[in-house]
């Protein structure tokens, strides 16, 4: 059983990234616009000149 | 509908100042689709010279613009979206209350996803202790389920615990007290347990408890902001201020809040007035339509009065400002709206009139279990914890969902057709009714006129007559230019046009006098015979009469099988109108509707909808103009079309976009099946509670039954107001499908 002194805060760990990488989505606008980015993809790249 | 113009200056209330000369501006776009607009948005408006900045936000169908001041202005970046084939409309996120829905959505979502982090976590935990997991090891486990649960319940168990809190000071119970006691309590008592080395361990079923509620507050969230978005979207750059023409003659433009009686204010054409008042010079042509409900234009000239909300057709006018503020017909109007509001307040929905049957009720059953045991066994801790588990097992989590779950999906069933729902309320009310009371104009009819007979015309003739018609904001000659066939380009211009508001249009063609106006203007004596609802258009060539267009205020389309709908769900339908007898009779007759009142005003119209409503009636109010306002404030439920006046829009319940008035029967089938699935998901939630609590009071509420009982019950609950999804009350084709915030009045537009 001593497995899980690693096993636990492994998972919670995982967990816990999880939960920042949605966190800091929410944060940084990915879900303001949610029909928008499904329909830039089909855009061409400009030129950034 | 004319769209109104907005005199210049009006644009900068809406830029914000972004300091060393930034400027920048949002922008509503209502009418961007697809990846192409992006594109085309973008790219043009980066192309102006100062602009360093625009994006679009396709879910919220707005635009971010930045630039640099004294480069670009507001007006050149309107301008250059209008050339692009978009009407834009400055908007204030802060204003209309979208930033704190944006703010509040994001934060429901955080704690929704801290809930659903920390019950996966947990249950995982949790699943090892119920298969055996024994004495240091279970012991190591609740410690880390404690350490994760409590921190994650205080913060996803807020905005329970804040609405609780609240409505607790004022003496009340709703849902969120039971549900607050519930979360509190599983998370002591198991701290508790955890504490004293015991097995009764409810972290899991705490946190899942958070994770469903906040899911079924998010949709709930969602839902109302959805509609509140699309309302915005609708709302007209309404006249939010004028030219003052100063006693030097100098012109400067103020806000309406800033004008007062006494001030002389400019109105150009197409213009909306802001303020009451009196004209000093100038005549023109007024569409008081959305005022008192009349469809006709009516000719003024000085001295002639003049409404907040008339839309100046014709000529410019020059008004003395009779009443501004607190005096304006507009005002008085919301005052109305004021009083017949308060008897609303009363509705108590759904959810509240079962949390206050529910709360009671459990909480009755807990203290009887604790009572009861403390008397069999003598054991405070058992009884405690057994009365604890009764609590926890009927926190209303599927209560909690039951009505929020149907309503989100009725909603978006309602969203789909272009119908927008401001709130649950408003879907609970609209279930409720029995009499539908109906506008006319604006709501029965298009409020726009429709050219019905043309005669056979040459061609040079035709040609010469819409060029001229080409020349005036009158609705007759827009309607008569965009409702022709095209033909051919004139030969040669038309010289010395001139409007004379009140009478028509003249010009000069090869040396000849081309009229197109009133039956007087073109010919120089009065019409014969005054055609009831028929508006009519001469036309004349050196005095000589060459053609006659006839119009009406038509009926929306497929209105005559909407009104029978109505009166096939057993509706009584009524038809309530300011304008004059003649017409509102016409209208009736062809729609099918029998009782009919006309002349009515705006509070006739509030007395006839609170006479009905004292007669025990529950009246369905569908209306559009301000004088429609109060009377949609003070019906049970209301509807409005997208067309209709801010104010009308801001009162009624629900909007929709359909040019068909077929969307009120769908609205009212919808709000009906939705109420049964409430009612189905309350009988569920009861059934659930008939099986849980004699568990829960008999001590046999372990853990892990209460997490399969409560997980399940949500579960069953959601389900059964998916079934909303699959029923099709209505054959599709008898309601026109329109893309929701587009207007019908887009269409003609473009068409013209």
């Amino acid at each position: 059983m001593n497995v899980l002194i690693f096993l636990i805060p492994a998972a919670l760990f995982l967990g816990l990234v999880g939960l920042a990488a949605f966190l800091w989505a929410l944060k940084s606008g990915q879900f303001d616009d949610l029909d928008g980015a499904a329909e830039r993809i089909l855009l061409d790249d400009e030129d950034e000149t | 509908m004319t769209t109104p113009v907005s005199p210049p200056g009006a644009l900068d209330v809406w830029v914000q100042d972004l300091g060393a000369g930034r400027r920048r501006m949002d922008l509503l776009v209502p009418d961007l689709h697809c990846a192409g607009c992006i594109r085309k948005v973008e790219s043009g408006l980066g192309a102006i010279d100062g602009v360093s900045r625009a994006r679009v936000n396709l879910s919220t169908k707005r635009v971010l613009v930045e630039w640099a001041a004294p480069v670009v202005d507001a007006r050149k970046v309107l301008d250059t979206l209008e050339a692009l084939g978009f009407a834009a409309r400055p908007f204030d996120a802060g204003k209309s209350g979208q930033r704190e829905d944006d703010l509040r959505a994001s934060s429901l979502l955080r704690a929704l996803a801290v809930a659903g982090f920390a019950a996966a976590n947990v249950m995982l935990l949790s699943v090892s202790v119920w298969s055996g997991a024994e004495d240091t090891t279970r012991e190591l486990f609740h410690w880390i389920s404690a350490l994760i649960a409590v921190p994650a319940a205080a913060y996803a168990g807020r905005p329970f615990f804040r609405s609780a809190a609240s409505v607790l000071r004022h003496g009340r119970v709703n849902m969120d007290v039971p549900i607050s006691l519930g979360i509190v309590l599983a998370v002591a008592l198991s701290m508790f347990e955890t504490a004293t080395g015991g097995v009764r361990v409810y972290f899991d079923a705490s946190l899942m408890l958070c994770f469903f509620l906040l899911a079924g507050r998010y949709l709930d969230h969602m839902m109302r902001a959805r509609a509140r978005s699309a309302v915005t979207q609708l709302l007209s750059l309404s006249a939010t201020g004028a030219q003052v023409v100063g006693p030097d003659g100098e012109r400067r433009y103020c806000k309406v809040a800033e004008i007062e009686a006494g001030m002389v204010v400019a109105i150009a054409p197409g213009e909306r007035v802001p303020v009451d008042g009196r004209v000093i010079s100038g005549t023109s042509d007024l569409d008081r339509s959305i005022v008192t409900g009349e469809a006709a234009p009516e000719a003024i000239g000085p001295m002639g009065v003049v409404e907040a909300g008339t839309l100046n057709l014709t000529g410019p006018l020059q008004i003395e400002v009779t009443a501004a503020g607190h005096d304006s017909f507009l005002s008085q109007v919301i005052g109305l709206m004021e009083t017949a509001e308060q008897g609303k307040d009363r509705y108590v929905r759904l959810a509240d009139r079962a949390a206050q049957i529910y709360a009671p009720l459990v909480h009755l059953a807990a203290a009887a279990t604790f009572a009861g045991w403390m008397w069999w066994s003598g054991d405070w801790h058992l009884a405690l914890v057994t009365a604890i588990a009764v609590l926890i097992i009927t926190c209303p989590c599927a209560l909690g969902l039951a009505v929020p779950a149907v309503q989100m999906v009725a909603s978006g069933r309602l969203f789909r057709r272009g119908i927008m729902v401001k709130d649950g309320s408003a879907l609970e009310r609209l279930a409720e009714v029995d009499v539908v009371v109906l506008d006319k104009t604006g709501t029965l009819t298009l409020g726009q006129p429709e050219l019905v007979a043309q005669p056979n015309l040459s061609g040079p003739h035709r040609a010469m007559i819409l060029a001229l018609a080409r020349e005036s904001l009158h609705p007759l000659a827009k309607a008569l230019v965009a409702q022709s066939k095209p033909v051919a380009v004139l030969n040669s211009a038309l010289q010395e046009v001139t409007e004379v508001p009140g009478a028509g249009l003249s010009a000069r063609h090869q040396g000849k006098l081309l009229k197109l106006g009133s039956h007087q203007w073109c010919l120089g004596k009065p019409e014969e015979s005054e055609a009831g609802a028929v508006s009519m258009l001469h036309a004349s060539l050196d005095g000589e009469h060459i053609a006659c267009f006839l119009f009406q205020d038509k009926l929306r389309p497929h209105t005559g099988a909407a009104i029978a709908q109505l009166k096939a769900l057993g509706l009584e339908v009524a038809l309530l109108s300011g304008d004059r007898e003649h017409a509102v009779a016409a209208a009736a007759h062809q729609a099918g509707i029998t009782r009919w009142q006309a002349g009515a005003g705006p509070g006739d119209k509030v007395v006839f909808v609170a006479d009905l409503e004292r007669q025990g009636q529950r009246v369905l109010m569908v209306g559009d103009g301000i004088n429609d306002a109060p009377a949609l404030a003070a019906a049970h439920a209301s509807m409005a079309p997208a067309s209709a006046t801010d104010i009308g829009r801001t009162a009624a319940g629900l909007v929709f976009t359909s040019p068909e008035l077929a969307a009120v029967p769908y609205a009212v089938q919808v709000a009906r099946s939705a109420r049964r699935l409430v009612h189905q998901n309350f009988a569920l939630a009861a059934l659930y509670n008939l099986i849980a609590v004699p568990i829960a009071v008999l001590g046999f509420a372990s853990p892990l039954i209460a997490a399969i009982a409560m997980s399940s019950s949500s579960i069953v609950v959601t389900a059964n107001a998916l079934r909303l999804y699959g029923r099709n009350s209505v054959p599709s084709n008898q309601v026109a499908t329109s893309a929701p915030g587009k207007r019908p009045e887009d269409d003609a537009e473009a068409a013209a």
